[in-house]
């Protein structure tokens, strides 16, 4: 067992642990955060295998943006935050449906994998990635520039309100019917004035009155 | 450093997602156990890469692990705008509400 192992086990266990309260936890802003510390967890493990730009990507791309994006979805739909009865009747259901895979899966890596050497992760320089999309790969990366922007069009349009609630031209005329005309803000004025300088005139009158007397 | 155990970690991933996908009602979280899923088949396509394929020139594991990365953030942006859509609409985004098309 190499200090690559090692360090692998930490992560492992630090990603698995986030991933499981992910889905466990009853505030949704935690469930955010600790998704964005598994993705973290992840880009570290693509970090570990020799997968720089992989790795940095990740951070970038899922911390940095997708989890953003996922708090303004929980804020935006006014979420529960910290109410119970976030899990559906299917629970138990789902727990054996996911165990059970679980033990088919590792069962069958064990199987497959098993008896595989343990190497040392091989890097690839970042030159030999671009050289290799621009070159090799780059017909499937303009098919998924394509599908980087029907998404993001399509994204705008489904979120757009229909255009007949933001379209329509508010009627101008009654609105600045309602406005006060510059004259009557003046009058307002003289008014508010006159009732400044009226109090004294209130409480000096009943004195001269009852002096009077 | 041994292929068992990047494999095992993204099965285990993949299962937590898929138990966030069946056991979750806010769709958002949905969303979210999904994102789990489409990691964990890009940590598996990493390792492949640089554990067992490392002589491979074109590079296949981390260019595919970099499309299913554009994939999938293509994949949130339209899921939250529908899962805007259905707030909108019904004041609710509980997975159990969205049953309009339900036979």
């Amino acid at each position: 067992m190499t200090g690559l192992d090692v360090i692998f086990i930490l992560l492992a266990l630090m990603t698995g642990g986030a991933a499981i309260l992910t889905v466990i936890s009853r505030n949704l802003v935690h469930a955010a955060l600790f998704l964005a510390t598994t993705l973290a967890g992840i880009g570290a493990i693509f970090i570990l295998m020799r997968a720089d730009f992989v790795g940095l990507v990740q951070i970038v791309v899922y911390v940095g943006a997708i989890t953003v994006l996922f708090l303004f979805g929980l804020m935006l739909t006014r979420a529960p935050i910290g109410r119970e009865a976030l899990d559906s009747r299917s629970q138990p259901m789902a727990l054996a449906v996911s165990a059970t895979l679980f033990v088919v899966l590792t069962t069958l890596i064990v199987l497959a994998f098993g008896d595989v050497a343990s190497t040392e992760p091989t890097g690839v320089p970042i030159t030999e990635l671009g050289t290799a999309i621009f070159s090799e790969w780059v017909f499937p990366f303009e098919v998924v520039s394509m599908l980087l922007l029907a998404a993001l069009v399509g994204a705008v349009l489904l979120a757009r309100r229909d255009s007949g609630e933001s379209g329509e031209e508010a009627d101008v005329e009654i609105i600045l019917d309602a406005l006060p005309t510059p004259a009557d803000v003046e009058a307002d004025r003289r008014e508010a004035a006159a009732e400044l300088a009226h109090p004294d005139n209130v409480t000096a009158s009943p004195q001269a009155s009852g002096g009077g007397q | 450093m041994t292929l068992i155990g990047p494999l095992v970690l993204a099965s285990f991933l993949f299962c937590v997602g898929l138990y966030g996908v069946i056991a979750r009602r806010n769709s958002v979280l949905v969303l979210m156990s999904v994102e789990l899923m489409l990691n964990a088949v890009n940590i598996n396509l990493v390792a492949f890469q640089s554990l067992l394929h490392g002589d491979d020139a074109a590079v296949t594991g981390q260019i595919f692990a970099l499309f299913v990365i554009v994939v999938a953030a293509a994949e949130v942006g339209i899921g939250l705008a529908i899962v805007f859509n259905m707030f909108r609409n019904r004041a609710s985004i509980d997975i159990d509400d969205a049953d309009l098309m339900r036979w």
